[in-house]
């Protein structure tokens, strides 16, 4: 199954729609609890740091019995030195950010800590694409 | 320890989420900052927070927190409500300190998270 969201770039007011619908519809497919909590972690890491960083975005989820791939393509800045961003500590955040309770550059590193497999490529002055990649437990539920 | 009983034990207003106040909390957690919060493994946790706006509601929906208590008097919004019955959250407003709250939950037995 495909989902496809938007993101808008700035609006804390709004940051955290798509991971929120995201996590029902995950709710509905009867998903591990433990897999949709690290899930919409990582995801709406990803979605504050579009808002956060970027101008706006766009997400494309895709669902199935064994696996989610969810890709957030933005436009914006680009991250110039991604394996710098990477690091625990690391973040740009505006003033106006930090207020919002974000901007401690803990969100990459929690995003990779959360997923199975993460991809980032980015250009600068042009944006930042990043894939998220869950292997979905397959031991039943009550286990 | 029951999210009722940590009201009461606060002597602190819950705003919305009633139906949810018999779920059982064990650990607390006090940060402004979500970029910590989103880090936690922890199970059955209570937020305690200054920070009162619409991402300490997404942020404890996405980290399947049940409560969060917002300190120093700072004033939920009706978004947040929204936001949080949506969820099935528990919003309880606290007038005093952070350092106030935590003293007396830790004195009730909730317990830290490290
Ligand atoms: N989508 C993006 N576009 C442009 N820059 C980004 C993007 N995502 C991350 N960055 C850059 O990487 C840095 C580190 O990101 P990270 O998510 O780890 O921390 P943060 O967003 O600054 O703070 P936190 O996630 O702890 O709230 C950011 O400060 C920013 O410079
Ligand atoms: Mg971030």
């Amino acid at each position: 199954m495909l989902f496809d969201f938007e993101i808008q770039g700035g609006d804390f007011a709004t940051a955290g729609n798509a991971s929120s619908q995201i996590k029902k519809i995950l709710k509905q497919l009867n998903v591990d609890h433990r897999d949709i909590k690290r899930i919409v972690v990582a995801l709406y890491e990803a979605e504050v740091n579009v808002v956060a960083h970027a101008f706006g975005g766009k997400i494309s989820a895709e669902i199935n019995t064994t696996e989610v791939r969810i890709r957030l393509v933005d436009e914006g800045p680009g991250i110039p030195d991604i394996e710098l961003a990477m690091q625990q500590g690391y973040s740009t955040a505006s003033p106006e950010v930090r207020e919002m309770g974000f901007g401690a550059g803990m969100g990459l590193p929690n995003m990779k800590k959360n997923t199975d497999e993460m991809h980032i490529t980015s250009v600068v002055d042009e944006g930042t694409t990043v894939e998220l990649i869950f292997f979905l437990n397959q031991t039943p539920p009550n286990h | 320890m029951k999210i009722s009983e940590i009201a009461s034990h606060l002597g602190a207003v819950v705003v919305c989420g009633r139906d949810n106040a018999d779920r059982d909390v064990e650990f607390g957690f006090a940060s402004d900052l979500m970029s910590d919060v989103l880090t936690l493994e922890t199970d059955n946790l209570v937020l305690l927070t200054g920070l009162a706006n619409n991402q300490a509601v997404r942020t404890a929906e996405m980290s399947d927190i049940p409560c969060i208590i917002f300190v120093r008097n700072k004033k939920v919004t009706q978004e947040m409500i929204e936001l949080a019955t949506e969820s099935n959250i528990t919003l309880i407003e606290y007038p005093f300190s952070m350092f106030k709250a935590v003293v007396q939950l830790s004195k009730a037995g909730i317990k830290p998270v490290f």
